[in-house]
């Protein structure tokens, strides 16, 4: 879903940007918003008013908003102003073109993001997990979800101008996935995750850098990709490495009967007939 | 040779048939996704064959390409298979990696060489007339022309060889098992086609386009018709159709012509999911408000009958008192009456309501099928 979301967010940028001709950021971010969130709504609605079952309909929404994003973008190159050239940097992100100003807004966005989570932690955890009894003990599931993808189509608006459409899926997939390697709780994976993402966000900025000629979000989205190939390997309990150890052993091990494992059963057994 | 918007057209058109094919498979399969997928993987095939190769044109950058998107199939089903991330997480970490890798690749390594972003996502469909297939002295046309065709036909030789195959393991994969059918080997093969196709149609549309041409069609054509011969028919007919739309929109307008096919495939998908005959959003509509009708007729001469000769028949039966009994909208109670008595079941007796003879036996037949009989309540 994310996937479809961030793709989805590059004509409500264009758009944004055609319609009132500025290269404001709060501006993009509206537009990418809105076109990310109308994405969204789209996909339930094709899944619960057609058979396209939800893999289609991903695609679908995912392939024809971003072609349609791409048409508004001819248009836009079209325009005399120089002000369209930075539009690009959304597909591929361009971290290192952000203003000082563009990271206040977002470091402010991201607190207020996070504080909304650790407000209604219960809520959401209750909604992610049983949906049902969250509707049961008289939550506003509606509300609550249309608030989570919300919280998820800001973060991508926020994300896209340092990753860009095409790669915004691997910070929001990978962390997660590598984070539930390690822990059985959501707390943990949470925080995790969170902190996953930062690792990655930080440490692919600092190789984009030292290294020439690497595109920042590229490698951050490798980064993020690597610490979850990571975790699947050697995350204790769950890795994949330590999961061969024991079917070996298993393998190997001599066949107890029963009564060795149990002497007392023997005594319970009648003897050989005479 | 033909003018070049005409072999664009030509191109464009054997691009959208030859993926509308292992598309509509894919659909059914629910592995819409895992194509998204291998078109964003297989840049890595492509970048990491040609800084081995160095040769733009060498097969070896098609067989590395359509090689790791295979592997990215086989790799998505391991991953998913040892249970530790789900289906869309293995896809969400293989692909992205893999399109990181490869556009790290073409940042690092390829420099200047004509490979660029702009022509990864978006092909490069308006420069096919200038590539063009040489044999001897004779110019045989837009090398994509061929390509395409050569795929459109191993794509649909191998559909109709395999028919019954595909089509046991698309939709009953266990007893395509017990059939001998190998439905892995299909699968592989189907992943292989897809592989293949993406690849080769990578040139011309880029990888956002690719998803389009593989996805739009089938999902629109599912709409359409319940059978999968005709499915596979009408998704090349879509596929034709975005493609040419598409081409004519964009030379209209000058837009991006990958765009433009992927905005026409959306429209047709609109145009079908609201008025398709049986399955559109219109036609669902209709026949939900053709049923609430039914109900309400039946209901009508069974509230009648049931209170048929009894002492409340004047008050129950009373044209003006129904909506109050039935709780209907004095409108909607007109209208079920209005058609009702056009129906033959019920006709007027001065402010008294009569069922039928007609009326009757289609109470009976109601009330039959449901195990009951008319009672006084």
């Amino acid at each position: 879903m994310g996937d479809a979301m961030s793709h989805a967010a590059l004509p409500g940028i264009v758009l944004a940007f055609l319609l009132t001709g500025s290269r404001d950021l709060p501006l993009l971010l509206a537009g990418a918003s809105l076109s990310a969130w109308l994405g969204a709504l789209l996909v339930v609605f094709i899944i619960r008013h057609s058979r396209i079952r939800p893999d289609a309909a991903l695609g679908l929404v995912l392939s024809v908003f971003f072609g349609f994003g791409m048409v508004l973008l001819t248009v836009a190159q079209r325009r005399p102003t120089a002000a369209q050239a930075g539009l690009e940097r959304f597909l591929f992100g361009q971290a290192a073109m952000m203003l000082r100003r563009d990271v206040e807004g977002i470091a402010l966005a991201a607190a207020l993001i996070l504080l909304l989570i650790v407000l209604l932690w219960k809520e959401f955890k209750v909604l992610a997990f049983d949906p049902a009894f969250a509707a049961a003990i008289g939550l506003p599931v509606m509300a609550l979800d249309v608030l989570l993808t919300t919280l998820i189509v800001l973060t991508i608006a926020l994300g896209l101008q340092a990753m860009g459409v095409v790669l915004m899926s691997a910070v929001l997939v990978a962390p997660a996935a590598a984070a539930r390697q390690w822990t059985n709780r959501l707390e943990p994976m949470v925080i995790l995750a969170g902190g996953f993402g930062a690792l990655s966000g930080i440490l692919g900025t600092l190789l984009s850098s030292w290294i020439g000629r690497l595109p920042t979000g590229p490698v951050i989205a490798l980064c993020a990709s690597g610490i979850a190939l990571f975790s699947l390997g050697f995350a204790p309990h769950r890795g994949l490495v330590w999961a061969w150890k024991p079917l070996r052993y298993v393998k190997t091990r001599k066949v107890i009967s029963p009564f060795e494992r149990n002497p007392q059963l023997k005594d319970g057994t009648p003897g050989p007939l005479p | 040779m033909l003018a070049p918007p005409f072999e664009i057209m030509l191109v464009a058109a054997l691009t959208g048939a030859a993926c509308a094919l292992p598309g509509v498979f894919l659909f059914l399969r629910r592995m819409a996704l895992v194509g998204d997928a291998i078109s964003h993987a297989i840049l890595f095939g492509i970048v990491g064959a040609f800084l081995i190769v160095r040769d733009l044109r060498s097969p070896w950058l098609i067989i590395g390409a359509a090689g790791t998107g295979v592997l990215t199939a086989v790799a998505v089903d391991v991953l998913r298979q040892t249970g530790r991330v789900k289906e869309d997480a293995a896809l969400g970490l293989m692909f992205t990696a893999l399109f990181s890798l490869g556009v790290v690749g073409i940042a690092r390594g390829v420099g200047n060489i004509h490979l660029d972003l702009d022509a990864v996502l978006l092909g490069e469909l308006a420069f096919a007339p200038f590539d063009r297939m040489i044999w001897g002295e004779w110019d045989l046309g837009p090398r994509g022309a061929w390509v395409m065709g050569g795929l459109l036909l191993l794509n649909l030789v191998l559909i109709l060889a395999l028919y019954k195959e595909f089509t046991l393991s698309t939709f009953d994969p266990d007893l395509a098992a017990i059939f001998g059918f190998r439905p892995a080997a299909l699968h592989y093969l189907l992943m292989g086609m897809t592989a293949l196709t993406v690849v080769a149609a990578f040139d011309v549309a880029g990888v956002v386009l690719v998803v389009a041409l593989l996805v739009v069609p089938p999902a629109t054509a599912a709409l359409l018709t319940d059978r999968l011969p005709s499915m596979l028919g009408l998704s090349v007919l879509l596929g034709l159709a975005m493609a040419l739309g598409g081409y004519g929109l964009a030379y209209a307008l000058d837009l991006s012509i990958a765009g433009s096919m992927a905005t026409v495939g959306g429209v047709l998908f609109a145009l079908a999911f609201l008025g398709a005959p049986a399955h559109g959003l219109i036609a669902q509509a209709r026949q939900a408000a053709r049923q609430r009708e039914r109900l309400a007729q039946q209901m009508l001469i069974i509230h009648l009958l049931s209170h048929e000769g009894t002492e409340a028949e004047r008050e129950e039966n009373c044209v003006e008192t129904l909506p109050q009994h039935l709780r209907w909208a004095p409108a909607f109670a007109e209208q079920v009456i209005q058609r009702a008595e056009r129906a033959g079941w019920v006709m007027r007796e001065g402010d008294l309501l009569r069922v039928t003879e007609t009326g009757r036996r289609v109470a009976e037949e109601v009330l039959g099928a449901h195990g009951g009989t008319i009672s006084s309540p």
